[in-house]
């Protein structure tokens, strides 16, 4: 290695502990005001919903992802590849244009009811607990799609050809081949998606309907808003904490699939026919499922684009400044680690790396309450409501950042280190001339990320804004509470295309000419 | 521009100076739109006052008061317009508000006044609100067992929401749970403030929805429309009156204490009754406006005392949510 303290390294490790600083603060400032708490009736049912519904909401995600990930690893058809990629994209779609979308179409008003009052059926309501789940499942199910595609995807092509040899019928099919890599994958992707429903912020606030449908997330915001009681919110953050922790624990003994990038794979050859109308059915119904209340937001929110009030516009404007700072923190933090992880090699780079890995044990809205309590005695929380959700944000998306360009970092170190060294370059020169443009594609797409999250962000900036700091999602969840549905559709759709421009422009300015 | 707030924060750039003083007024989110009585009010008071009277809306009236213990003497508030009878010992307890500076007004509520912080500007009686066509149930026991579904408001955020919460416990004591477990099944939703609700029932998503005796007036006189009641109920109605304040630590005392005058003058108590839809606190020299005779009258005003709101308040929000949790 060519300086052993040199800038870089120094720099990484000012990041890592700005992090370490950053995380440990706040769950220390949890802990500090989670004494002189008490938590009542109502907060021990929000613990019980958060986990069943979590079960309950990747049970049922799983059981319908395994159906539609079959027929999609057994069919090719035009348009497939379209089909895998746009199951990826709930990711960065912001929850609370979701769930304007599923009010669109399931709620009182909605083209459900609709239809089904037209046929004399009685009214569907979305509030309450199986709403929550409905939405979960929709934003869950495209990513167990994916997981589980990816297993059938890993299955040897061979297997499947001396099946067919064999002579193996469907049932066959299952029991060897089908059954053994579904029970390998399941556990894990149903582990992912439930540890994902337990921090359900917006999707709860919007849909849960009062104390039968509260998440710990939500109990949060309420104790902190509705009872001023700081200590209690501290008490429901170690509780958040303590069961985002244990399923993590859980996780580390199953073997948990990979969730990003990846499914965008090969169609195996079979020749283990089934009915296709059956498999096209499915595909089609999923598909229908989680493009209708995008189509139904587009129908109501198109005419309204342009003559949306002059609030959203100036919300919006806020929502680009939050997710420009939020891109530009995550990259600086997350590039200064993974080089420095580079140079420090073996047990001091896990340990970096570990560090920038801290943001997965807290929810934001844990991180969010302990810096409020942090800083509150000092300065008026909105006065500061975007940086928050702008550096939280930043935390939240860089374990996916760091897994982008640990690899890439590693990669350009053990194929041109030895050149770069020769020629002197070292520092912020090797840094410039040699990292960064080699970087550029995991650079853009963990920017577009951290742009996109935090574009969609309601959670951290519900728990720290006042009327005039509101981000785009919370002006959008004021028009949904003031039920001025029109602008609502609007301003949600506003809101997508915002989010989808700075995951695309970043990923893709990073994919352009990024081989020169 | 606004959006740059932050960074202007951070490069800690001077506040622009005001040629006209200030008067930052804090309330609830309906008395501020287009309809509500805000825009009226802040004219006729800019008038007489040579200041920049600006409202900031925040939630409903229970968050209100979370808010200012949020931002405690830090506040940027002068006055708080929106509390309530309900809420007014715990406010008080705060130490956050002054002297009212208002003394022996004749008030027209159903109940003695006598507080020299917290001036009311109008009253009513909570009720459920419903169509006309619709065959309401008559007290909570009768609601409880129908399948009307209502929509409410959450205690912790507004006062309505507290005001139904007190009432259930007023009305019907040791056996307020049983009641919310009864009519758990009823409510369709929980909203955080009473324009949530209101908007929702207006929508078309459930019979009925918790809002005042008043209501009903509002549809009749402004948009000429009949089709709504109140539903009268037998245990009698809870009572609402609505509060200013001025904050103790405001830089502008005087000021605000002419707001609150202002408030309880004839020209504020005029405005509010066709653009709050509330009974005036003090009635103004024209009577009621045309209308509000066709109201229902409870017979039975239930309260509970201030000194009492807030233990009572938190028995009984232990019980709701528990009821309501299951």
């Amino acid at each position: 290695m060519a300086d052993r303290a040199g800038p870089l390294t120094l720099a990484g490790l000012t990041a890592g502990a700005l992090v370490v600083a950053l995380v440990v603060g706040s769950l220390a400032a949890v802990a500090w005001r989670a004494g002189d708490g008490a938590l009542g009736p109502g907060d021990w049912g929000a613990v019980r919903f958060t986990l069943w519904q979590a079960a309950l909401s990747a049970g049922l995600s799983i059981i319908l992802a395994v159906p539609v990930a079959r027929a999609l690893a057994r069919r090719r058809f035009p348009g497939r590849a379209a089909v895998v990629t746009l199951l990826g994209a709930p990711f960065i779609l912001p929850v609370i244009v979701a769930i304007l979308g599923l009010l669109m179409v399931f709620g009182r008003a909605g083209w459900i009811n609709d239809a089904g009052g037209a046929l004399g059926l009685p009214p569907v309501s979305i509030y309450g607990a199986h709403g929550v789940i409905l939405a979960h499942v929709f934003f869950n199910l495209p990513l167990a799609v994916r997981l589980i595609l990816q297993g059938w995807q890993e299955v040897p092509a061979e297997s499947f050809r001396l099946a067919a040899n064999l002579g193996f019928g469907a049932r066959d099919m299952f029991r060897v081949i089908e059954w053994p890599m579904l029970r390998a994958v399941l556990p894990g992707a149903a582990l992912v998606i439930s540890l994902i429903c337990t921090s359900s912020f917006a999707v709860a606030l919007v849909l849960g309907g009062g104390p039968r449908a509260t998440t710990i997330e939500l109990a949060i915001y309420q104790a902190f808003r509705f009872d001023f009681d700081l200590g209690r919110a501290a008490l429901l953050a170690g509780l958040q904490l303590g069961v985002t922790v244990g399923a993590g624990l859980l996780a580390l003994r199953l073997s948990v699939p990979q969730a990003m990038g990846a499914g965008r794979g090969r169609v195996v050859a079979r020749w283990d026919g089934g009915r296709g109308w059956l498999d096209g059915a499915i595909i089609a119904a999923a598909i229908l499922f989680l493009a209708l209340p995008l189509l139904a937001l587009t129908v109501r929110g198109l005419p309204e684009l342009l003559s949306l009030p002059a609030s959203v516009w100036s919300a919006a404007g806020r929502s680009i400044w939050v997710a420009a700072l939020s891109a530009v923190l995550c990259l600086a933090l997350s590039l200064a680690i993974a080089v420095a992880a580079q140079r420090l090699a073996g047990r001091r780079a896990r340990g970096l790396e570990l560090a920038g890995m801290l943001g997965l044990a807290a929810s934001p809205l844990v991180l969010g309450t302990g810096l409020f309590i942090l800083i509150n005695p000092w300065i008026r929380p909105d006065r500061v409501a975007l940086v928050m959700t702008a550096l939280i944000n930043a935390v939240a998306a860089m374990p996916f950042a760091l897994r982008a360009l640990v690899p890439a970092v590693a990669r350009i170190e053990a194929d041109y280190g030895r050149l770069a060294d020769s020629l002197g370059l070292t520092g912020w020169a090797r840094l410039r001339r040699l990292l960064l443009p080699r970087l550029r594609r995991p650079l853009g797409f963990a920017g577009g990320l951290a742009a996109a999250l935090s574009m969609g962000d309601l959670g951290v900036i519900a728990l720290f804004a006042s009327a005039d700091t509101a981000t785009l999602p919370l002006q959008l969840y004021r028009l949904m509470g003031a039920y001025r549905m029109d602008a609502a559709a609007g301003a949600a759709l506003l809101l997508l295309a915002l989010s989808l421009a700075a995951f695309w422009l970043l990923d893709r300015g990073g994919r352009m000419d990024a081989d020169a | 521009m606004r959006y740059y707030a932050p960074l202007a924060l951070l490069l800690a750039a001077p506040v622009a100076a005001q040629d006209r003083p200030v008067l930052e007024v804090y309330t609830y989110d309906s008395f501020v739109t287009e309809w509500g009585p805000g825009p009226a009010i802040e004219e006729a008071f800019e008038a007489t006052c040579a200041c920049d009277l600006r409202f900031t809306a925040a939630g409903d009236g229970a968050a209100l008061l979370s808010r200012l213990k949020l931002e405690g003497a830090r506040t940027d508030a002068d006055v708080v317009v929106g509390l309530d009878s309900n809420l007014m010992q715990e406010a008080g307890e705060t130490g956050l508000f002054g002297a009212s500076g208002l003394a022996d007004v004749n008030w027209d509520l159903p109940i003695a006044w006598e507080d020299d912080t917290f001036v009311p500007f109008d009253w009513g009686y909570f009720a459920f609100v419903h169509r006309a066509d619709f065959d309401a149930p008559t007290d909570f026991r009768a609601l409880a067992e129908s399948d009307t579904s209502i929509l409410i408001q959450d205690p912790r955020s507004s006062t309505p929401g507290l005001g139904l919460l007190l009432w259930v416990k007023t009305a019907y004591g040791e056996e307020a749970e049983a009641i919310w477990d009864g009519l758990a099944d009823n409510i369709v939703t929980v909203t955080p403030g009473w324009s949530e609700a209101y908007n929702l029932f207006l929508e078309g998503e459930a019979d009925m929805v918790l809002s005042y005796t008043t209501s009903p007036a509002y549809h009749l006189i402004a948009e000429e429309d009949e089709g709504f009641t109140a539903a009268a109920f037998d245990e009698g109605h809870y009572l609402q009156v609505e509060v200013a304040a001025a904050v103790a630590s405001s830089d502008q005392t005087e000021l605000a204490q002419d707001f609150l005058a202002f408030l309880s003058s004839g020209e504020a108590q005029s405005i509010l009754p066709t653009t709050n839809w509330m009974y005036p606190a003090k009635t103004p020299e024209g009577g009621l406006p045309a209308g509000f005779d066709t109201l229902i009258a409870p017979e039975v005003a239930l309260l509970v005392p201030a000194s009492e709101t807030p233990e009572t308040t938190d028995a009984a929000l232990a019980e709701w949510l528990t009821a309501l949790g299951r």
